[in-house]
């Protein structure tokens, strides 16, 4: 069965600012409310949209599932290459070595209340980045998953 | 400082984060990742083992510059991070973990090569181990919760891999089930100690316990939980669905999670808790949970006709033994007199048990994996006459069975002879019981051997080979192992079972490793 136009149209125009709205989400998962799994499903669930607007098979040309899990795998891979980079400089693993160092994610924090700073947290907004990535792969290999043995009558 | 510690996680995790990516590649690089993951966790393994057994307790601190700095100065005296305690007793599980992982990662390159979906299978078989090896080198109870439940997850997962006509699913299932609830009782009894103590570090709870009716409710819950996580009577039911359905070479390594459930329950009773409760009422409850598992299991076993049940069921029996052995040496922690008599035996004795029961019950799991994996049957009244074609199998079922029945120059023997001679002196009668059980062990496995591999050749049996060399390396390694365990169990015990008895009897000494002597 086909989508009205309506429904593509709405999900087309909706897709975009789904998206920015996760990615914000997980930029901003060491100042705010949120992170990495939060964000990265906000991000899936723009994903959903699409495949419930458009047919599967239509859709699956677009979001493959190779690529989804690609994405899981990536990210995970990032997240225990992050923390084992501090093992490689001789410290724990897990130790938050980027944090103080001033380039990305390094300012220190201001003492009191101040302006929330993006620029910090060291190592902790790569690893919500690296969950973000992490999970839009994983539910998006689920809905696809489940949106497979769905029979289409037309 | 060596990070052996934080490697043991960290191996397994990048393995399995990316195995989908070289599957994506080919089977052969995916295949030859799995083995040279392996081999560096178990040589990471095999390394801390040394450190710990030739410095002592090795403390890790996750995510501090100096791994070693548990209580950080602005702490307040309090350690705040996640912090791994490897003493003996530790480095005795992650040695029985390394070596069952070897021998079921051989062995499953070629027992699954037929099958689909293999890059999900290693990506588990390594979180399985990741979940293992933390659960036995955690000193945080919330993080050992957390490993639970990575092991329990991948663990239901792997059952449920080979889907035949639902029953592995079930098996699965049954599986996910029990450990969601046991997880969700043990974090309930986390959350019991946490209120009252302010902290989730096993040795800083330890030092400031003050035994109050909410404890002996977190004690009894921990100990259900991970008691029916180790499938002992009366929490045994899963055992007999999971252990059949799952694979075998998954089956040989969930018998490995089951083991370090048990390690846990003896970690609290001794290190957590240790004489600030009634060691002797909680002693003989585990002594009593030993007995009937003892007992039950292997009555159960006798009239099972799948050879993979019966085993399931035999397992449920052998962990009656390590149950009593331990029990017997808590109920006498208190009484340093009876302690020296027996008790360090008995303890020794059920320490021992668990590197031998996991190595031939591994190997007996295999074994039956492998007469499915040429003959496509587990029924013992279909099976007969592959003593001609499956010679090395034989050979390795003769050698595993005499090990479980207690044999004497195979490993059972050597374990089991420590809790006859020390539990006889604490109570003859639960001795004779052993006793029995052990000869209905023998009983049972002279059964399956007699219609597995005796009598003349079936012809529907006529074009079964043995199996590929892989699988072969796999079992060889166990049953080697077997045997020199013993014909030398004197080494053993004096090398690696003393000090892990003694470890856990010492619960100063363990507080002392993170609190730094107090």
């Amino acid at each position: 069965m086909q989508m009205s136009s309506i429904v593509k149209t709405t999900a087309d125009v909706l897709f975009p600012f789904i998206l920015i709205y996760g990615l914000y989400i997980i930029l901003h998962g060491h100042l705010t409310p949120g992170g990495g799994f939060q964000g990265g499903a906000i991000l899936a669930s723009g994903v959903l949209l699409l495949l419930l607007a458009y047919r599967y098979s239509e859709s699956t040309n677009i979001v493959r599932q190779v690529m989804m899990k690609t994405l899981e795998s990536t990210g995970l891979l990032l997240f225990i290459i992050a923390a084992l980079s501090a093992m490689v400089l001789g410290a724990g693993f897990f130790f938050n070595w980027l944090s103080p160092l001033g380039s990305i994610f390094g300012d220190s924090v201001a003492y009191g209340s101040t302006v929330a700073n993006l620029n910090t947290g060291g190592l902790i907004p790569i690893m919500n980045i690296a969950v973000g990535i992490e999970v839009v792969g994983a539910i998006s290999v689920i809905l696809l998953a489940l949106l497979s043995g769905i029979q289409e009558k037309i | 400082m060596s990070h052996y510690a934080a490697l043991l996680l960290a191996i397994p995790l990048l393995a399995a984060f990316a195995m989908p990516l070289f599957g994506l590649i080919g089977r052969r690089v995916r295949n030859t990742w799995a083995i040279i993951a392996m081999l560096a966790t178990v040589a990471a393994a095999l390394i801390l083992v040394w450190e710990v057994l030739t410095q002592g307790t090795i403390v890790y601190a996750f995510g501090a510059v100096d791994q070693a700095l548990t209580i950080p100065f602005d702490s307040g005296g309090v350690p705040i991070r996640i912090l791994f305690v490897i003493d003996a007793m530790s480095a005795f599980m992650i040695l029985t973990a390394a070596i069952m992982m070897s021998a079921a990662t051989l062995y499953s390159i070629s027992s699954e090569s037929e099958q689909t979906g293999q890059d999900g299978y290693y990506a588990l078989l390594f979180l399985l181990m990741a979940g293992i090896f933390g659960m036995v080198s955690t000193g945080d109870l919330f993080n050992f919760f957390v490993f639970l439940e990575i092991n329990s997850l991948a663990g239901a997962a792997l059952a449920a891999y080979r889907i035949k006509g639902g029953v592995a699913v079930e098996g699965g299932l049954k599986y996910a089930f029990i450990s969601t609830v046991a997880g969700l009782f043990f974090l309930i009894a986390v959350g019991m100690l946490y209120g009252q103590y302010n902290s989730l570090n096993i040795a800083y709870i330890a030092s400031v316990i003050d035994f109050t009716g909410l404890s002996l409710v977190a004690v009894v819950l921990m100990i259900v939980s991970l008691a029916m996580k180790s499938g002992s009577v009366p929490m045994h039911f899963w055992t007999p669905d999971t252990y059949s359905s799952a694979p075998s070479s998954i089956t040989s390594l969930l018998i490995v999670s089951s083991m370090a459930s048990l390690y846990a329950i003896f970690r609290i009773a001794f290190s957590l808790f240790g004489l600030t409760m009634n060691v002797v009422t909680v002693g003989w409850v585990i002594i009593i949970l030993g007995i009937l598992s003892m007992f039950i299991g292997v009555s159960m076993a006798l009239p099972q006709k799948d050879v993979k049940r019966l085993m399931a069921y035999h397992s449920v029996s052998q962990i009656g033994y390590m149950l009593v052995g331990l029990g017997v040496g808590l109920a006498v922690l208190g009484d340093s007199q009876m302690m020296s008599q027996f008790g360090v035996v008995a303890m020794e004795g059920g320490i021992f048990h668990i590197i031998n029961y996991a190595l031939y019950k591994g190997l007996l799991f295999l074994i039956a994996g492998a007469v499915i994996y040429r003959c496509g049957t587990a029924n013992l009244n279909d099976l007969g006459g592959l003593g001609h074609s499956m010679k090395w199998t034989m050979g390795f079922f003769i050698i595993a069975a005499l090990a479980i029945a207690g044999i004497p120059p195979f490993n059972g023997f050597a374990s089991k002879l420590m809790i006859y001679e020390s539990v006889f002196i604490f109570n003859p009668f639960i001795a004779v019981i052993a006793m029995v059980v052990s000869i209905m062990t023998l009983a049972s496995f002279v059964k399956v051997f007699h219609s597995i591999f005796m009598g003349p050749k079936l012809p529907q049996y006529e074009a079964v080979k043995e199996v590929p060399m892989p699988m072969l390396i796999g079992m060889g390694l166990l049953a080697v192992l077997i045997i020199l365990f013993g014909l030398f169990p004197d080494l053993v015990v004096k090398t690696l079972v003393e000090p892990a008895a003694l470890a856990l009897i010492d619960r100063s000494g363990y507080i002392a490793s993170v609190m730094g002597g107090i």
